[in-house]
């Protein structure tokens, strides 16, 4: 049984630090080590970065998609499913997440993929320093209209953001404080934009104006000071609550589905220890998310909270593709199926709004739940896939299969999968209408082949599948 | 299954939530008032493109289809909603307009409860239909179902790959599957429901777009495919009591000249569109609609655009509403402002108090959490 159990938690660790993995990944990674494989996860450049020029070659305008889905999509689909970085991507979406910048606004996807791709960059770095890298990203600068942001006419959109949402969480800074912190960033702002017409959108840059910088005393988090932005910065990532906060959504992302933060001001976390853990590595590493990620991954907080978060849409729609395979080239029609995280509620590179998006149980409604289950079946219900053929390949290599065995095996092979005794009551009960299945005729192997990619499909609709 | 029948005229409620912080000031304007050239230097409607709705206030020009329900005493205008201390956060904000829970983090929306009070034995799931990807918290109630068509309402249905004689095995098993168990954890539980109530939801619902026909055009725009989807379910007559849909971003902290404008633009040809359309089939009488935003925003605007603000405006419209403004802008006046921003003088339950009263005739207090003035806009 120690086998399968080190089956099931490197496939739980897949799961949370990437997005999943088949069986013949699962076993080579086992054969590696749990503490090796999180070692690999934590240094995404031991592994080659997937190739930027077939992407080109197949879907030349997510180069520079500019204004309209789906090629942002696109773009970053690709990564996702092809990496050998999985934490690197990861990371990118938890970033995404946090700094949530959308593209109904921005109305740029060159702009918003280059956010994507320093949060790869600087994700696993200090997040201090990845602070100062989002206020002076042009992006972020827009989104939140920094550059609007002068002197003698001060706009609190991202000094307030960086407070509530970026750093100390609501309740942890005063009216006062967004103020002064937004006049500590008055001259943040980025180079005059080149007009469109007519050679098209050219990248964005940061740009310094002291002379439009509210260079006065400022009183920021009790502090006192001439304070530019950097300033603010440096004082925010000392406050307790700033480890608190991002410690939480570290918590919230990778390990088990806490409240919508708007209430974490009011509601504990579920786990206050897990936090302290964390919060104690963060402070410790100067802010580094390396080791916190390192104390995250090993710790039994997270091995014990298996399938207890619900899949966000990138989860379902990332982790399908990539445990089905066969969606590694970007052919037409990709653009289609890069918008599958949308219609369930989670339209990447496009949040509704600056607080990203509701996450954990409010993911489901009958609408996404609806899309969720329809997305998965139709997938694993394929068996010309190459990863459906090795699963069923695998079932096959058994010889003939009873009932139970079939939906052993595929609860198996699609995690292993957790569900609970109902819900395998009547997965054995539809199994047993079905009867012995074998693929030792060319007859009987189509009519294995059809139940077993049944059987797949019901176990993904399942309540449970819904879960990582 | 057969649909509960319901007659045709319960009144029905469409709610159109314009996400981000609605202008209060820029959508009806004072435009008599030297206090809103002042504030306005940069985003202030300019005189000639003001549409006079009579000596004190206009609308902005964008906003054209609105005057003829305003003239037609059809469009109520509620004046400085909000709360007293509301906080300028777009999702807490929201949260409390739609759970009307200020100070606790609430739970239950608001059309969730008339859900259930319209509903109590689920007899009909398809009595919420909410357009769009995300399931708005003002409907969710645990134990009531919401018909959340994410995508085109012709397109909504489980395993759509899978028909014939093999779709009503498999579907079976899936509601076999969903069943809850007594004592199982809330968020499966939440999930069983809401995968059963699906179930039953497409079959009513495909019957919508099927029924449908109709000469209105509407705009290609997103909210008025949403507010089309409405119209199919509300003429199929399926007994649905409550539409929810939104439209975003309202939160003009930069370029709201034209960003303002465009979203208004959107928002009310898709309504002029789907009111004539309820005209056509002769169901509009029974329909009201409220638009409201989750705050107004500052008084003095940052140069391109406007910050979160507090009071705002809301409207509700329809053939049976007393059209007219209700309570009153409050003061720009400096020493008035809270913060910078309108003070809030009619409380947002109010509004709400007033509809399920006397238009949803329902008890509003344990809906809305207290008792609140209610402003006589329907009879």
């Amino acid at each position: 049984m120690a086998y399968q159990d080190d089956i099931a938690l490197m496939s739980h660790l897949m799961r949370r630090a990437g997005f999943g993995a088949g069986r013949d990944e699962i076993e080579a990674r086992v054969a590696k080590g749990y503490e090796a494989t999180v070692e690999e996860l934590l240094h995404p450049e031991t592994q080659p970065a997937a190739d930027p020029y077939t992407l080109l070659r197949y879907q030349p305008a997510s180069l520079l998609p500019g204004g309209q889905p789906p090629m942002g999509n696109v773009n970053w689909m690709y990564y996702l499913v092809n990496t050998k970085r999985p934490l690197e991507e990861k990371m990118a979406l938890f970033w995404h997440h946090v700094f949530a910048t959308g593209n109904s606004k921005v109305d740029n996807y060159d702009q918003l993929l280059e956010q994507i791709n320093l949060f790869r960059e600087q994700g696993m770095g200090n997040y201090r320093d990845l602070l100062l890298t989002v206020a002076k990203n042009p992006t972020m600068i827009f989104w939140l209209d920094n550059q609007q942001n002068h002197g003698n006419a001060v706009n609190e959109n991202w000094g307030r953001e960086l407070l509530e949402l970026f750093s100390l969480g609501a309740g942890n800074y005063t009216e006062n404080d967004v103020r002064e912190c937004s006049r500590a960033f008055t001259g943040w702002t980025f180079e005059t934009k080149i007009p469109r017409a007519p050679y098209g959108r050219f990248p964005w840059k940061f740009e310094y104006r002291p002379e439009d910088h509210d260079d006065g005393e400022k009183e920021f988090l009790g502090h006192k000071g001439n304070f530019n932005g950097e300033d603010i910065i440096d004082i925010v990532v000392q406050q307790p609550a700033c480890g608190r906060f991002i410690c939480r959504h570290l918590y919230n992302f990778f390990v088990a589905d806490e409240p919508q933060v708007p209430a974490w001001p009011l509601e504990s976390p579920r786990d206050q220890k897990a936090i302290d853990t964390l919060v104690g590595a963060f402070r410790d590493a100067k802010f580094d998310m390396r080791p916190v990620l390192r104390v995250l991954f090993n710790s039994d907080f997270f091995k014990n909270a298996r399938y207890q978060h619900m899949k966000s849409p990138a989860e379902v729609v990332v982790g399908t593709l990539r445990l089905v395979g066969g969606h590694e080239l970007p052919f037409p029609g990709y653009g289609e199926l890069s918008m599958n995280t949308a219609y369930m509620g989670q339209d990447l590179l496009n949040p509704p709004s600056v607080e990203g998006w509701h996450t954990g149980k409010e993911w489901i409604n009958s609408g996404s739940l609806m899309a969720r289950v329809n997305f998965v079946a139709e997938k694993v219900g394929d068996p010309s896939l190459p990863g459906v053929r090795a699963i069923i390949n695998r079932l096959k290599a058994r010889g003939s299969l009873s009932p139970d065995q079939l939906v052993d095996g595929c609860l198996d092979l699609l995690g292993p999968v957790e569900v609970g005794s109902d819900t395998k009551q009547e997965l054995a009960s539809q199994a047993k209408e079905w009867g012995q299945i074998s693929w030792d005729s060319d007859s009987n192997a189509q009519l294995a082949d059809q139940r077993t990619s049944e059987m797949l499909q019901l176990i993904v609709a399942t309540r449970e599948y819904q879960f990582a | 299954m057969p649909a509960t029948e319901t007659t045709q005229k319960d009144p029905v409620i469409v709610v159109l939530q314009l996400t981000g912080g609605n202008d209060y000031l820029n959508t009806v304007i004072p435009y008599n008032n030297p206090l809103y050239r002042d504030n306005r230097k940069a985003v202030g409607i300019p005189d000639n493109q003001i549409m006079h709705l009579d000596a004190q206030y206009g609308i902005p020009h964008y906003m054209a289809p609105l005057k003829q329900f305003w003239d037609d005493g059809q469009l109520a205008i509620l004046h400085g909603v909000g709360w007293k201390e509301s906080p300028r956060s777009h999702f807490r904000a929201m949260d409390i307009w739609h759970t009307c829970e200020p100070v606790k983090v609430g739970t239950e929306g608001w059309l969730g409860r008339v859900a259930r009070e319209f509903d109590p034995k689920k007899e009909n799931v398809v009595t919420t239909v909410s357009f769009g990807p995300s399931l708005p918290r003002s409907l969710v109630v645990q134990g009531v179902p919401v018909a959340c068509v994410a995508g085109p309402l012709e397109r909504y249905g489980f395993l759509p790959t899978i028909q014939g004689q093999q779709r009503k095995q498999v579907l079976d098993r899936f509601a076999a599957m969903y069943k809850p168990a007594i004592g199982s954890a809330t968020v499966m539980d939440y999930m069983a429901d809401t995968g059963i109530d699906s179930l039953k939801g497409e079959d009513i619902l495909k019957v919508a777009p099927q029924k449908y026909s109709s000469t209105v055009q509407y705009p290609n725009t997103p909210i008025a495919r949403k507010l089309k989807g409405i119209a199919q379910v509300h003429t199929a007559d399926l007994g649905s009591r409550i539409f929810y849909c939104d439209h975003s971003t309202f939160d003009t902290h930069a370029g709201q000249n034209p960003g303002h404008g465009n979203l208004w633009t959107a928002v009310t040809e898709g309504i002029d569109a789907f009111m004539k359309d309820l005209r056509e089939h002769n169901h509009a009488d029974n329909v009201i609609l409220l638009m409201f935003s989750e705050f107004g925003r500052r008084v003095r605007d940052n140069g391109s655009g406007t910050d979160h603000g507090a009071g705002g405006v809301a409207f509700v419209l329809g053939e049976k509403v007393k059209g007219g403004h209700y309570g009153e802008m409050p003061s720009l006046k400096p020493e008035h402002l809270v913060q910078g921003d309108m003070n809030p003088n009619m409380d947002f339950r109010s509004v709400y108090s007033t509809i399920l009263d006397k238009w949803l005739k329902l008890n509003p207090a344990p809906i809305v959490n207290g008792t609140f003035e209610q402003p006589a806009f329907l009879n």
